[in-house]
């Protein structure tokens, strides 16, 4: 905290010495934005996060969590992952908070502040699964550039907020809507104020569906700001990078939003399926919306030691984008013989199914518990790696952890 | 007479010494106040500069930033080898070196991604350090073969009760 304050009255130069290198872009630097080299340097207390919650990069912030650490049924911010594009904004005024509703197919450009939103259209909550698409990046071979992520990328917390679909329909918007974008107030890592880190979006289907929230709350509470306070769009299913934090517009657009990372390989796997390490053109990436079918084993932790004769109990959680998971299934033989679990339905749509078992083995040994979930139009989980992709989204291989008896 | 002048000398070696001594203690009690007040009033050696100046002000942190331990240089956790300092100025300026870290790719890879960043990001023309840095990427840094599925490391056993 000390350090914080020492930094507040410091001139650009005396920045420079203690990042250790001139600071490239420093003229552009917003006036009392406190360069990120320099930010509070413990970002398990700045985010409030759990101490298992892995640090994958800080400039800019991304975190991840670990299975055992997903256990609870509602993801607790502590546990949730920060995937950041951009620098987190400073400065953040709700009283002068604006949302616009622009673009080519709106009807009536509008603005609405805060306070506005909530008064003027009804609140809902829905629990609600958001995946980064690279999740499980790490495990693609040729390996895929971009954030590392293991199995941690994922979270289902209690949202709550205005449909989206009830402030288009206020502004209003034409036939040719084919698409909405959003746009929000995080800055560009060249701290260009004329670049966006991201500005995604989704076809009006699925914008205008009852879980798609324009969220003030999660949990029960303000947005904490890493996740994208004051106001963040949540789009359930679908690769976390649609529901934009931080949100100032949404552009109601008569084409595929054209925003930062919506184009050339960002977010986009082969429209055709590829050989691992093949080289794919722009124009044959497509983009990718609903998530695939996933589980995850969130008890116990890798690693437990049993006695011999003991049950092991499982649970866990298992999701399937827009769909809904209808079978769920273990293996301790490395999928010669599956068991099914017990599986709940969801709370709502687009939430995560909590799963159990009762594991029984049959003598000493070493074993992997294997999860795989099978969605409503059965698809299942697959044991190898999934297709490979140039971005290394998209991985939905069966977790396991490994359990020894004795 | 002999002894006279041993005494002496060895008196004016005892003032030498005590001076020294009353000039030490002086010298800390001064450094002493003005760290005191620094803490109190860290703004204190912040004159109103214009915030536009160029010249960095060489402290004990810019030593550390260089500092090299165990063939890692513990700023960036870059491997110390050829190219490192190319890499370091020109590939941290925007994000972590942890993005880097986190990465293995061939060298038409790494060459891609540099003209992504160059197209879309705003990372300038590196001109000559090109291939400094992506030599260096490969050689550190190469790519693994993990096929389909890798096996599970790293487990961490405990006795589950």
């Amino acid at each position: 905290m000390q350090r914080r304050k020492f930094i507040k009255g410091a001139t650009l130069a005396s920045f420079a010495s203690l990042v250790g290198a001139e600071i490239v872009y420093g003229l552009k630097m917003p006036a009392g934005y406190v360069p990120l080299a320099l930010q509070e340097p413990d970002p398990f207390k700045l985010f409030k996060k759990d101490a298992g919650m892995v640090v994958l990069n800080d400039k800019p912030w991304n975190m991840e969590a670990q299975a055992h650490l997903l256990d609870d049924k509602v993801t607790p911010s502590s546990k949730m992952f920060i995937r950041n594009n951009g620098l987190i904004p400073e400065d953040i005024n709700i009283a002068s908070w604006k949302l616009t509703i622009d673009g080519e197919s709106v009807k009536n450009q509008k603005s609405y502040s805060i306070d506005d939103l909530k008064s003027k259209f009804k609140a809902y909550t829905y629990q609600l699964t958001l995946e980064c698409g690279g999740n499980g990046r790490s495990e693609f071979d040729p390996p895929a550039k971009g954030n590392q992520w293991t199995v941690g990328a994922v979270s289902c917390a209690k949202w709550t907020g205005l449909r989206l679909r009830d402030v288009l329909e206020d502004a209003g918007y034409n036939n040719d809507a084919v698409y909405i974008g959003y746009h929000a107030a995080d800055l560009h890592l060249s701290r260009n104020p004329e670049k966006e880190p991201i500005s995604r979006g989704a076809p009006m289907a699925k914008a205008l569906q009852d879980e798609t929230l324009i969220a003030f709350q999660m949990n029960g509470e303000d947005i904490p700001l890493a996740h994208g306070y004051p106001l963040r769009l949540v789009a359930g299913g679908w690769p976390a990078s649609v529901s934009g934090k931080w949100l100032t517009k949404i552009s109601i657009r008569n084409k595929v939003h054209d925003g930062a990372k919506m184009e050339g390989s960002s977010y986009r796997v082969p429209c055709e399926t590829v050989a691992p390490g093949e080289k794919v053109a722009d124009e044959d990436m497509c983009i990718i919306e609903s998530m695939p079918v996933k589980s995850l084993i969130t008890y116990p932790k890798s690693g437990a030691m049993l006695s011999e004769g003991k049950k092991l109990s499982i649970r866990g959680h298992a999701w399937a984008g827009e769909l809904e998971v209808a079978q769920m299934d273990y293996s301790i033989d490395f999928g010669s013989t599956w068991h099914s679990c017990i599986l709940e339905k969801p709370v709502n749509r687009l939430a995560w199914q909590h799963f159990s078992a009762e594991v029984d083995f049959p003598k000493k040994g070493y074993y992997e518990v294997w999860a795989r979930a099978t969605d409503s139009r059965g698809k299942a989980q697959p044991m190898l790696l999934p297709g490979w992709n140039p971005k290394g989204y998209l991985n939905n291989a069966c977790h396991r952890i490994a359990v020894k008896i004795g | 007479m002999k002894e006279d002048t041993n005494k002496s000398n060895l008196k004016k070696e005892f003032e030498k010494v005590y001076r020294l001594a009353i000039l030490t203690i002086v010298i800390v009690a001064i450094f002493g106040l003005i760290i005191g007040y620094l803490i109190i009033n860290p703004q204190f050696f912040d004159f109103k500069k214009d915030d536009s100046t160029t010249e960095l002000p060489e402290i004990a942190i810019e030593e550390d930033f260089d500092k090299i331990e165990n063939g890692i240089h513990v700023s960036t956790g870059f491997v110390d080898a050829p190219g490192m300092k190319e890499t370091i100025q020109n590939c941290t300026n925007c994000h972590s070196s942890k993005l880097v870290l986190q990465n293995r790719m061939t060298a038409e890879r790494w060459k891609a991604t540099i003209r992504w960043m160059q197209e879309t990001q705003n990372l300038w023309d590196l001109g000559a350090n090109e291939d400094i840095i992506i030599d260096y990427l490969t050689t550190n840094y190469p790519p693994k073969e993990k096929g389909r599925r890798a096996a599970l490391t790293d487990i961490d056993w405990y006795e589950l009760k």
